[in-house]
């Protein structure tokens, strides 16, 4: 099975971000970056099916500046067969309809039967890409994918639903699955791996060639979340700060 | 109508988030002079439709057809693309339900429409709203603009804003159909199941005591479940404590597990991650209890007390239960 992960890298969690001179987006120099946490299980997940079938070929493609060679060469080192990077330096100034377009231009004439990708980034959050492109390709499409089982030219995934519901759904192939967290447990590269990335194939293009289309939408003005409320703090000893949430949960909040 | 909100089933009612997104319709529809229209769709759509007839609106559409009695991906994306075209709304409001995650930007990419999601809020400039999500890790916020004058299609995050406001009247209810192509319909769901039987309804509880990670081991939560007792609330985590086994699933709050809105949220070690505030943050009085000062809770905290559960939480329980 032919199998395409999108990866897209993007700031560590623990990351502080301040906003740019300009206000268009963040300061990035100094700042760590890695793969996007649901990515890293989509590959795991493309990795385990190419080994439960014994053939077939994963294929990462991700798009971003020249950094993004980071999280493609450790998903050739943690297993992919070969990488396509579409080079974009400000990515965040495109939308989730041009950046699927563009994938979509790379990707058309692969004939993948899977794309996985993560549920959503962790940094815009949009959480349309696999699915618009999906929708370009004439794909089916699931999205919160927590279990996928390979089946005669078709799959079923099991999907989350609200509420600590699940379902399972049985979709034609090629489909577009985009996956969340947790779902199995992502290796680290392996010495050998890492070497043999080195001589791994990364096919490279402009986002530019790539997308003919106008984008849908974009951002404007980039701020600082402000404090939603007045939060009161309460300082002092134990006794003081127990004291002074009794008076609160009786008085103020009312728990009786 | 200028504003269609589409509604989501939750098992014949209309799911809480399609409530907000009604309330968010007549705010928005009454400060900009917008008419707003509501969508029921599906196997049960002639039951939301009533409830939807109920509310403070111009009008009601009721869609059924035998490719929507369940939920696909491929049906619901080309039902409501073709009611957008037909209907040519200038807003199309969604709560931003997992349901609406996976197949509105289906529609946003047949129609070639923007997709705006997970809004938090909204602003007015030159006459017209503006909408805000939260971007890297919530840390930040950007407004999201549309490229041309077209169709949007918003979504809005859980509790921003408050099912409570929603305004009561009477709507005009008026059918409508559309061509679904049984070929277009390529998967097949099967019924919904929980792993685990025997849940709580958090959604309904009045206090809820919650842990999360901060706990930090097991035998610990007897003391957030001692005090749990003595006023009567319920307990609740965040995703770390049901991943590390030391609460089953269906005490988790948060976008994979409950919505809450309880009088009281005591939350103890958690620190806020957004899949967690989602989750939560529509809680009457949120009271925060953790070590760490900058835990991002805070911001949302009505009280905060930087400290250490546990020594605080036995001697809340001692004063409590007095």
């Amino acid at each position: 099975m032919k199998i395409c992960v999108l990866v897209k890298q993007v700031p560590g969690s623990e990351a502080q971000f301040s906003v740019s001179a300009d206000g268009s987006w963040i300061q990035e120099t100094g700042l760590p970056f890695e793969m996007n946490e649901s990515d890293n299980y989509a590959l795991e997940e493309a990795l385990q099916i190419r080994e439960q079938k014994d053939e077939g070929e994963v294929v990462v493609v991700s798009l971003g500046p020249d950094r993004c060679q980071k999280v493609i060469r450790e998903a050739l080192a943690k297993g992919a067969d070969r990488a396509i990077h579409i080079k974009e330096d400000a990515p965040y100034n495109t939308d989730p309809f041009s950046i699927a377009t563009a994938l979509a231009n790379t990707i058309k004439d692969e004939k993948f039967e899977l794309v996985l990708s993560g549920l959503q980034s962790d940094d815009l959050g949009f959480g349309q890409t696999g699915v618009i492109l999906g929708e370009i390709l004439g794909m089916t499409t699931a999205t919160l994918v927590v279990g996928t089982e390979i089946q005669d030219g078709k799959i079923k995934v099991k999907r989350e639903l609200e509420s600590g519901w699940f379902q399972w759904q049985t979709m034609d192939l090629p489909a577009s699955l985009a996956i969340q967290s947790g779902l199995n447990q992502p290796r680290y590269p392996s010495l050998k791996g890492i070497m043999g990335a080195k001589k791994k194939e990364i096919k490279e293009s402009l986002f530019v060639d790539m997308c003919d289309i106008d984008g849908l939408q974009s951002f404007n003005g980039l701020s600082v979340q402000r404090a939603e409320k007045q939060t009161e703090m309460i300082e002092g000893t134990v006794d003081q700060v127990v004291s002074k949430l009794v008076d609160v949960f009786k008085n103020e909040i009312r728990i009786n | 109508m200028d504003i269609l909100v589409v509604l989501e089933d939750k098992n014949g009612m209309i799911h809480r988030m399609s409530q907000e997104a009604i309330t968010g319709a007549q705010r928005i529809g009454s400060e900009f002079n917008l008419s707003v229209g509501i969508l029921a769709m599906g196997g049960n759509a002639a039951a939301l439709s009533d409830q939807a007839a109920q509310y403070d609106v111009n009008e009601v559409l009721t869609l059924e057809n035998e490719h929507l009695n369940h939920y696909t991906a491929d049906g619901y994306g080309a039902a409501v693309a073709q009611v957008v075209t037909n209907e040519n709304p200038k807003y199309v409001f969604f709560g931003h339900t997992y349901q609406v995650r996976d197949y509105v930007p289906r529609v946003s990419a047949k129609l070639k429409r923007p997709f705006l999601n997970d809004a938090v809020s909204y602003s007015s400039e030159g006459g017209n709203p503006v909408f805000s999500k939260q971007v890297l890790n919530a840390k930040l916020v950007a407004a999201l603009q549309p490229n041309d004058g077209g169709t949007i299609l918003i979504s809005f995050q859980s509790a921003a804003f408050s099912s409570e406001n929603i305004q009561s009247g009477s709507a005009n209810v008026r059918s409508i159909s559309v061509d679904i192509d049984s070929a277009e319909i390529k998967t097949v769901t099967e019924d919904p199941f929980q792993e685990e039987a025997g849940g709580v309804d958090l959604s309904s509880a009045e206090l809820i005591v919650s842990i999360g990670r901060g706990i930090g081991k097991e035998e610990n939560i007897l003391l957030a479940q001692e005090l749990a007792n003595t006023i009567g609330a319920e307990i609740a985590s965040s995703r770390p404590v049901v991943d590390s086994g030391w609460l089953p699933s269906h005490h988790q709050v948060g976008s994979s597990g409950q919505t809450v809105s309880p009088k009281l949220y005591l939350a103890l070690g958690i620190s806020g991650a957004i899949q967690h505030v989602v989750g939560m943050k529509g809680s009457k009085n949120i009271v925060v209890i953790n070590k760490d000062p900058d835990a991002p809770l805070f911001e949302l905290a009505d009280y905060g007390v930087v400290g250490d559960m546990l020594e605080i939480v036995p001697k809340l329980t001692e004063a409590l239960d007095r």
